[in-house]
C-alpha cells in the first residue's frame, strides 16, 4: 500500500513536470517591455511603489474578455491606489486575429476608457513565458524582497456573464489577501476563455 | 422527431382564435397542424439548452459507443475552422457507433440570431446542445483537470477510457483519436 502511494506520488510529480508550462504559483515573474496604446513602452520596473501587479492577458475579439472589461476598470480603480495596478496585455497575433491589431487596441482602449495600460505582446513572446493559454487569463504578482512572485493564477470571478450573480470574486479576494499579508485562497482557478492566437 | 415548443403551440393557438367563428372543429385542427409544422421547422426550431449538471451525464457512457464531445462557439474562429472535421467523423463513423456532440458555449440570447442561422448555413448534422452555465470555474475542472478553459476543447471517450484535447484538430488527428477509442 505504501509502495503504491509512493508510486502514485511519483507519477503525479512526473505528470506535473511534463504538463508544467509557464508559471505556477510561487514562481518568480519576469518583467517585460511592451508598447502601450499611447505609444509609450511599459515595464513593471517603472512602478517603483507598486506592491504587485494584476497582469491580465486579454484582447478585443473574445466575448469573455469583453465581458470583463468593465470589471477590470473597477479593479484597477480600486486596487491601483492600494499598490496593485492592472496591466493588460494582448497576446494575439493580429495576422490570425485581425480585431486584435495594435490599431484596434487603441480604438478599444479609447472607447472603454481603460484606466490601465493595454500593451501589445508584439511577436507573441511574453505570454508563453507566463504560460497564458486563454483570454482573459490573470496572473497576480506580489512583490517580496524586491522580487515579483506569482501569487494567484486564473479567473477574475466565477460568473463571466452576470456581474450581479458573482459569488466569488477570486481576483479581488486574492489581492485583499495579499494586502492583509496572507496567501490567496484559492491560488488557482480556471475559467472559460478564448485560445490565444499565435503561430506555434 | 419534431419537438414543438410550447411557445410555438401557444402562438399558433392564438392565431387561430381569430378564425374560430368561421371554421368547424375538424378544419381548425387541420389548419393548426399545418401551421405548427411550418413554424416548428423554420423560425422556431430550437436547440436544447442545459446547465452543467444536465450535461455531465453526457460526458461518460456505459454503452459500447465512442463519444466525441466538442466545446465550441459560433464566434470562436479556431472552433469554426475544425467543425467540418467533426461533421465528417459524425458522418463517416456513424455505423461504427461513434457519436458526435457539439456543445455550443454561445450566449443563449443568441440562439435565434446567431446559433440557428449558423447551423443552417454550415448544414451541421451532429447533435448540438447549448451549455448555459456561466460559473465556468466550477465546471471546467469537472470536464477535465488539465483544461485551462480555452476553447476549442474536446473529450473523446468510450466506457473504459477517455482523452481530453485542448487543441484544434486536423481530420487525421481527430480520426486517429477516435480510432484509438474504437474496440
Amino acid at each position: 500500500m505504501k509502495k503504491n502511494m509512493l508510486l502514485l506520488v511519483l507519477v503525479l510529480i512526473a505528470f506535473n513536470y511534463v504538463s508544467a508550462q509557464g508559471y505556477q504559483v510561487g514562481d518568480k515573474a519576469a518583467d517585460f517591455r511592451l508598447k502601450n496604446v499611447d505609444g509609450s513602452f511599459v515595464s513593471m520596473r517603472d512602478y517603483q511603489d507598486a506592491k504587485g501587479f494584476v497582469v491580465v492577458f486579454t484582447c478585443n475579439h473574445c466575448p469573455y474578455a469583453v465581458a470583463y472589461e468593465d470589471r477590470l476598470i473597477e479593479i484597477d480603480k480600486k486596487y491601483r491606489p492600494k499598490g496593485f495596478p492592472v496591466i493588460a496585455i494582448n497576446p494575439n497575433d493580429p495576422s490570425l486575429s485581425p480585431q486584435d491589431s495594435y490599431e484596434h487596441m487603441q480604438v478599444r482602449a479609447r472607447e472603454k476608457g481603460f484606466t490601465f495600460p493595454y500593451l501589445f505582446d508584439d511577436g507573441q513572446e511574453v505570454f508563453p513565458v507566463y504560460g497564458a493559454t486563454r483570454t482573459p487569463h490573470v496572473f497576480l504578482l506580489n512583490r517580496k524582497n524586491n522580487e515579483l512572485t506569482v501569487a494567484y493564477i486564473g479567473a477574475i470571478d466565477d460568473n463571466y456573464r452576470d456581474v450581479s450573480a458573482v459569488r466569488e470574486k477570486f481576483l479581488a479576494n486574492a489581492i485583499d489577501a495579499l494586502l492583509a499579508g496572507a496567501d490567496p485562497d484559492p491560488q488557482f482557478t480556471t475559467a472559460i476563455g478564448c485560445t490565444i492566437k499565435a503561430d506555434n | 422527431m419534431i419537438i414543438i415548443p410550447a411557445a410555438v403551440n401557444n402562438f399558433v393557438t392564438c392565431l387561430l382564435i381569430g378564425l374560430n367563428k368561421h371554421y368547424i372543429l375538424k378544419e381548425m385542427i387541420l389548419i393548426k397542424i399545418i401551421l405548427l409544422l411550418i413554424f416548428s421547422t423554420t423560425a422556431f426550431s430550437q436547440i436544447p439548452t442545459v446547465d452543467f449538471e444536465q450535461l455531465e451525464p453526457r460526458l461518460t457512457t456505459s454503452s459500447d459507443s465512442v463519444y466525441v464531445v466538442n466545446f465550441w462557439a459560433t464566434w470562436c474562429v479556431p472552433c469554426v475552422k475544425e467543425l467540418p472535421e467533426f461533421e465528417k467523423i459524425n458522418q463517416l463513423y456513424a455505423e461504427k457507433k461513434v457519436r458526435v456532440l457539439l456543445v455550443s458555449l454561445d450566449n443563449p440570447r443568441h440562439i435565434e440570431s446567431r446559433v440557428l442561422p449558423f447551423i443552417d448555413e454550415h448544414d451541421l448534422k451532429s447533435e448540438i446542445i447549448l451549455l448555459d452555465d456561466p460559473r465556468s470555474s466550477s465546471w471546467i475542472p469537472r470536464v477535465d483537470d488539465s483544461w485551462s478553459g480555452a476553447i476549442p476543447a474536446t473529450v473523446i471517450f468510450n466506457r473504459n477510457t477517455r482523452s481530453f484535447y485542448e487543441q484544434v484538430f486536423t481530420y487525421e488527428e481527430l480520426e486517429n483519436a477516435v480510432i484509438s477509442k474504437l474496440n
